[in-house]
């Protein structure tokens, strides 16, 4: 009966050939019902009606089977709370950083190579506080009105900074200018498009360069509600650097701040680490006591009965500052040198290949 | 036999393959050609004696060409090496043209004069630093950019900063700056763990003990805590645990190194568990 109604659905000129297709396609469907499968795959039918068919169906059924399975878990679940026992243990849901491929690089505690690498990098001086940092800030040889503001943020994100002109120096010229001046950090801002779309941070005297690539900046006029930044040292969170690689990133972003955290200041800035892109923010937080009350729905709520209060510390933040998200491009050893440099670590178009791979 | 002016005229008149016209004029691309102009007396084709300077990988060499060898291609040309010294070399050129035509000795001089000054300036370029252009492939943009909103996506920023700076609380980083109430804290905390305390426990007998060293007596130096991936599943909660358990280490005084916070993201956390 489905093939009459088809036949009259489609017309004369092509129901021979429907039909036809739809008689293979039906044959088709046998065969491969027939030969094991539980079901037949959409995708082994020709035919582009049945095909269709047979997808919204199974897409019903599994829509269905999924509601099911959602209902069974929370009646089992509340059963079990109103009987007093433990829940079911809840299933864990899959997400790319369960599944990330593992990577024999990450840094574990009890890691002895890692303490013995940090006293011996070019880190060491200043996050031992044996010098403060001072960082030198310029940009690359065409300007732009944003890369100025930005700069002008930055400026007084990271205590201790002062901006140059570029002019026309070489950057190695820049880099011994600033060894003799003695600063620890140079940063450069690089445009394109009239947009800062690169940040370079090269450690003095002979530090690492690591070559950025900056993305999605907010500043801070663009933030609804944002607050303004204070004169105080920042507490820095870094969260998520969890290889070699990322630990030394890690360290680097560090050494740029002064080690000193005045807490009173309650300004934080966060690098925080995601699938290798290292989001920039910077927050006023305070810490605020929220009346929490106890929910448990053991017989019905007395008014006048006890209700234990518990005070729950919360934080809460205030975002100032510009946003931006960073991606390590390439790591070099030494001072900046493109083409006698030995590059640590770069990026390669085929290390996007896997979507469960990250490196920092 | 060689007719110039044959050769000439149909060469000009029909189609020469090295001729190309532009506005101000006809060009030859001939790179036996002295001038580089589309002439009669500068057409390689249409004169059987003719001279040039060629550059072959930072060397100048004279190419000179006889009506005596017209019919041999492959020795037409004669190729000397011109030293480096452009003095010298004019005098070479001198020689060698002696009794030639004015016209060509002028423009070989000429030509080598050209060929030396930009050849200096070729060598000075190359010291220098210069800006390389990259492509940036647009699909490779768009990815990353999808990348990155998920990413940002998954992060939760707000929550995980929150948590850190909480945690830090929790630790005593901050002293006494803020008046937090500890032990009721602490122990409504337990009060809410007894349900859930047998799934603890298990876990925590899984994991490697983790030494914690302490480096500074000064809790305001530690102030950069670096997490790494999956260890202590309840590191955020056993707080007093943890710190019975940080016994001293032989160590600890003598090298001065931060406490390492053990902090994880959730899901890396979960991974380690599954594969034990």
């Amino acid at each position: 009966m489905g093939k009459g109604k088809r036949k009259r659905e489609e017309g004369a000129g092509d129901a021979p050939v429907a039909a036809a297709a739809e008689r293979a396609g039906e044959r088709k469907a046998e065969a491969a019902g027939g030969s094991g499968k539980s079901g037949v795959l959409p995708s082994m039918i020709k035919n582009k009606i049945k095909r269709t068919e047979l997808h919204s169906k199974l897409k019903h059924e599994r829509k269905l089977e999924k509601r099911r399975k959602a209902k069974a878990r929370e009646a089992a679940s509340k059963r079990a709370l109103e009987l007093g026992e433990e829940p079911p243990p809840k299933s864990v849901p899959r997400t790319i950083e369960n599944t990330r491929e593992s990577d024999e690089t990450v840094c574990r505690p009890d890691d002895e190579e890692l303490f013995a690498g940090n006293d011996a990098d070019e880190f060491s001086a200043v996050l031992k506080q044996e010098r403060t940092p001072k960082i030198l800030i310029t940009t690359c040889r065409f300007h732009s009105t944003r890369g100025r503001a930005f700069i002008a943020e930055l400026l007084s994100v990271i205590p201790n900074t002062h901006y140059y002109k570029r002019g026309t120096y070489e950057l190695k010229k820049i880099i011994e200018y600033a060894k003799k001046k003695d600063f620890t950090s140079v940063i450069i801002v690089h445009t394109n498009r009239r947009e800062p779309d690169a940040l370079l941070i090269i450690g003095l005297p002979d530090g690492p360069t690591a070559h950025f690539k900056l993305s999605k900046l907010v500043l801070r006029e663009d933030i609804n509600n944002h607050g303004n930044p204070t004169r105080h040292m920042p507490e820095l969170v870094l969260n998520n650097f969890t290889t070699r690689l990322g630990h030394r990133v890690g360290r680097l972003l560090q050494s740029l701040f002064p080690q000193s955290p005045e807490f009173r200041g309650r300004r934080a800035v966060t690098f925080h680490n995601q699938r290798d892109f290292i989001f920039f923010r910077h927050h006023r937080y305070i810490f605020e006591d929220k009346e929490k009350k106890d929910e448990s729905k053991k017989g019905t709520k007395d008014v006048k009965g006890k209700k234990p209060t518990a005070p729950k510390v919360i934080a809460r933040l205030q975002e100032c500052g510009p946003r931006f998200t960073l991606k390590l491009i390439s790591l070099q050893h030494g001072t900046f040198d493109s083409k006698g440099g030995e590059f640590e670590w770069t990026h390669k178009p085929e290390m996007d290949t896997s979507r469960r791979r990250f490196f920092l | 036999m060689q007719h110039d002016d044959v050769i000439w005229q149909v060469i000009r008149h029909n189609h020469c393959s090295f001729m190309s016209k532009i506005v101000t004029g006809n060009f030859c691309r001939n790179p036996y050609n002295v001038t580089g102009i589309c002439n009669r007396s500068s057409c390689p084709l249409a004169n059987s004696r003719y001279a040039t300077i060629r550059d072959h990988e930072g060397v100048f060499y004279l190419y000179m060409k006889t009506i005596e060898r017209a019919h041999k291609p492959n020795d037409l040309w004669e190729r000397i090496k011109l030293p480096r010294n452009y003095e010298k070399a004019l005098e070479l050129i001198d020689k060698h043209l002696q009794y030639w035509p004015k016209f060509l000795v002028h423009k070989n001089k000429q030509r080598l004069t050209k060929m030396t000054q930009y050849r200096i300036r070729m060598r000075k370029l190359v010291l220098k630093v210069r800006e390389k252009i990259v492509t940036m492939p647009r699909k490779q943009q768009k990815r990353e950019a999808r990348r990155e909103e998920k990413a940002e996506k998954a992060a939760v920023l707000e929550k995980s900063i929150e948590k850190e700076l909480l945690e830090r609380l929790k630790k005593g980083v901050y002293g006494d700056i803020y008046n937090y109430p500890v032990e009721a804290y602490d122990n409504i905390l337990n009060m809410e763990e007894m349900k859930v305390a047998d799934v603890e426990e298990e876990e925590e007998e899984e994991e490697p003990e983790i030494e914690y060293v302490e480096g500074y007596d000064d809790p305001e130096e530690e102030e950069d805590m670096e997490d790494f991936g999956g260890f202590l599943q309840g590191g955020s909660f056993d707080d007093e645990e943890s710190a019975q358990r940080g016994h001293p280490h032989s160590r600890s005084g003598r090298r001065g190194r931060v406490v390492i916070e053990v902090e994880h993201d959730e899901g890396a956390g979960e991974r380690k568990k599954a594969r034990h």
